[in-house]
């Protein structure tokens, strides 16, 4: 491989990276904060997906379907924290797996009935539609890159929020001691609402924008899991710096694994997590 | 008048009688033959359910045309969601052959899942009617005397592509598929043909299933630079693969080619991505036959949406059950005379008439398909009835 390529491939791992941090950071600040864990957060994804499939048909405008989808995960979330999780705060673990699984099934019920089972797919905007000239073969289309700012504007917003603002001294309160926040007169719930509702929101619009990228199939939101979660356990369980920086290195080490050691590359991303739970048992950055 | 009432007496009880054994005989006439029952091992959920939905489509439309009926014995269906997971193959066929006692059972999509199968059920007296899975050994080193297939052989898909590869003067290619026994069969079914007629697979790539990150290998095809590549991918990884390789530049480039499954139901998706892709498969949406014309226009009507490959598997194999129900006269207890009489049958499909090899594998015709408009059209018949060499069989 000449340096060209390996700078391409650096390209295409740091890409992946991106957009794996856009599915994984939402997981991460939910567990993070509430600790909750979110089983259903690939449905979310999927579900993302499917709604701007249905409004970019609807509306013409690939844009519109964006703002709509949002909402409507806005929507799904606050409905979801309300009526379902707010009940299992006192509960273990396990009942919330329990709660985020039978989600899951809703979910891949909804979107077989609404949806069908047949592939579908997304057309890449017009004014992205456009690429720039790699080598003599290669390109890369505006809307890959389009996607990488979209990432990288999630992540600069969040540690604006985390680390600037008041809701984000809430947030890292919570992380640390939700007892004492509590008994400071903070209301909690409400804290816990936007937070589900943010995470949602963030699982969603990584399913929106690769919507015209990859391919929507019944089930799509549960492999998306897998990555995440190992993204969120190299990070460390509630860090979302920690999954910044794990989730580049998925796509770096997954991106080069493919093609340098082809035999085992469908256990690279596994091998890395075990390699840094060996050395660091809770993960690159422990919240 | 003593002898007219005598008569009168003796005529309505004989009258009563016949009356009797008209009514009883007809009552027996409607409950003597058992309906027919028809396992369906198909996946309705999961990443195959689009092909399951497509094959039970089909099967219906079939078994409809004859009102359910075969030898004045109706057809019943009882299905089963596979979810297409090969660990469930066994426990679903033994409910479906022992508790429900079906007499054929249709199934499956996935490979996986039919070896689980025809274990299962290579010592019951059920038949079984393979609609999709395409592994090789399904009619090959695992063929069995109640196992029939109504769809292909991996192999039968894309040995006609690697010399219509070298016919198009390509020398130096890559191949690419995702790591499982169909992809694995497809690249070496081409390579057999394409290394025969003079051509080199330069580079092999086996991506791990089901991931869809292609970007990496696509990245590696253009530092190699070959000829052409030829893959085997289907569904959402066929969807992603054909969109990826439009976006990042390789497509106009570097010509791509496929086993037909590439744009097999999945046109829609892929957009413009797709158009001008060149395919072989047994079947392409434009055969011009009355046949197929009427089958797909009848399935339009009925399911509001295109006939695809998978359709057509799905109807045959319900062409087949009713055509060999009626080759024994509704007979089907008679297991060795039912088998005997389904590998002498002709099915008329909207592919084009097959019969079965000694395998039980349809010999049939492949066509060089390419896209135009969203549709698999034919550009020509690139092998006419051709047959799986069916390695390691013994029927």
């Amino acid at each position: 491989m000449d340096t060209y390529f390996f700078l391409v491939q650096l390209l295409n791992g740091v890409q992946y990276g991106l957009l794996l941090f856009l599915i994984a950071s939402g997981l991460t600040l939910i567990f993070g904060v509430m600790g909750i864990l979110n089983l259903a957060h690939g449905s979310m994804y999927m579900i993302g997906a499917y709604l701007a499939y249905y409004f970019t048909a609807l509306t013409d405008s690939f844009a519109i379907a964006v703002i709509i989808s949002s909402l409507i995960a806005l929507v799904i979330g606050l409905l979801i924290e309300r009526f379902l999780i707010s009940h299992l705060y006192k509960r273990d673990h396990l009942d919330q797996v329990l709660l985020t699984v039978g989600l899951i099934f809703i979910f891949n019920a909804v979107q077989s009935f609404v949806w069908g089972n047949d592939p579908l797919g997304v057309e890449v905007p017009s004014a992205l539609s456009g690429s720039i000239q790699l080598t003599e073969l290669l390109e890369y289309s505006d809307y890959r890159l389009f996607i990488s700012l979209i990432c990288i504007c999630v992540a600069v917003a969040m540690y604006y929020i985390i680390n600037r603002t008041k809701l984000g001294m809430l947030i890292r309160a919570g992380e640390s001691d939700r007892a004492m926040v509590e008994n400071l007169g903070v209301d909690i719930s409400k804290l816990f609402t936007i937070v589900f509702a943010i995470g949602v929101v963030l699982a969603a619009l990584a399913g929106i924008i690769s919507a015209p990228i990859v391919s929507l199939v019944p089930g799509m939101g549960e492999h998306v899991l897998i990555s995440c979660f190992v993204v969120v356990v190299i990070g460390g369980l509630g860090s979302i710096k920690g999954a910044f920086v794990a989730a580049l290195l998925v796509g770096i080490v997954d991106t080069f694994a493919s093609v340098l050691i082809p035999e085992i590359s469908s256990m690279s991303i596994y091998l890395l997590m075990s390699l840094i739970l060996l050395i660091k048992p809770q993960g690159l950055f422990k919240s | 008048m003593n002898n007219k009432n005598k008569s009168c007496l003796t005529t309505i009880p004989v009258f009563i009688a016949t009356f009797l054994i008209a009514f009883s005989t007809s009552v027996l006439a409607e409950n003597k033959p058992e309906p027919i029952k028809v396992g369906v091992m198909l996946p309705f959920s999961g990443v195959y359910a689009g092909l399951g939905d497509s094959i039970r489509n089909g099967l219906k439309l079939a078994l409809q045309e004859k009102g359910y009926k075969a030898s004045g014995r109706l057809i019943q269906l009882v299905e089963v969601d596979t979810e297409a997971k090969p660990a469930r193959a066994s426990e679903l066929t033994l409910g479906l052959v022992d508790n429900d006692k079906s007499d054929f059972v249709i199934g499956p999509v996935h490979s996986g899942v039919a070896m689980g199968m025809i274990n299962t059920i290579r010592n019951k007296d059920s038949i079984m009617i393979i609609p999709n899975a395409g592994a090789n050994a399904a009619t090959g080193a695992f063929c069995q005397p109640n196992v029939f297939r109504t769809s292909f052989s991996s192999w039968q898909t894309a040995y006609p592509m690697g010399k219509e590869a070298a016919n198009m003067g390509y020398k130096k290619i890559v191949t690419l598929s995702w790591n499982y026994g169909f992809g694995k069969e497809s690249l070496a079914a081409f390579e057999e043909s394409f290394v025969a007629a003079g051509g080199e697979v330069v580079k092999k790539i086996l991506v791990p299933f089901p991931k869809t990150e292609f970007q990496p290998y696509l990245t590696q095809i253009a530092s190699i630079k070959p000829d052409a590549v030829f893959v085997f991918f289907a569904g959402g990884g066929a969807v992603k693969f054909v969109k990826d390789y439009d976006t990042m530049g390789l497509k106009g480039k570097i010509p791509l080619l496929g086993s037909g499954f590439l744009t097999e139901g999945t046109t829609a998706a892929q957009g413009k991505a797709a158009e001008g892709l060149l395919t072989t498969l047994h079947y392409a949406d434009t055969i011009d036959s009355s046949k197929n014309k009427k089958f797909r226009a009848d399935y339009k009507a009925k399911f509001n949406k295109s006939a695809d490959l998978f359709a057509v598997q799905g109807y045959d194999a319900g062409q087949l059950i009713i055509q060999a129900v009626e080759a024994v006269k509704g007979n089907i207890e008679d297991k060795a005379a039912l088998i005997y009489q389904m590998e002498l049958l002709e099915i008329d499909s909207p592919r084009g008439k097959f019969r079965f090899s000694k395998a039980h594998n349809p010999i049939q015709s492949i066509y060089l398909r390419k896209v135009v408009n969203g549709l698999n059209t034919v550009v020509k018949e690139s092998v006419t009835n051709l047959e799986d060499p069916a390695r390691g069989c013994k029927l």
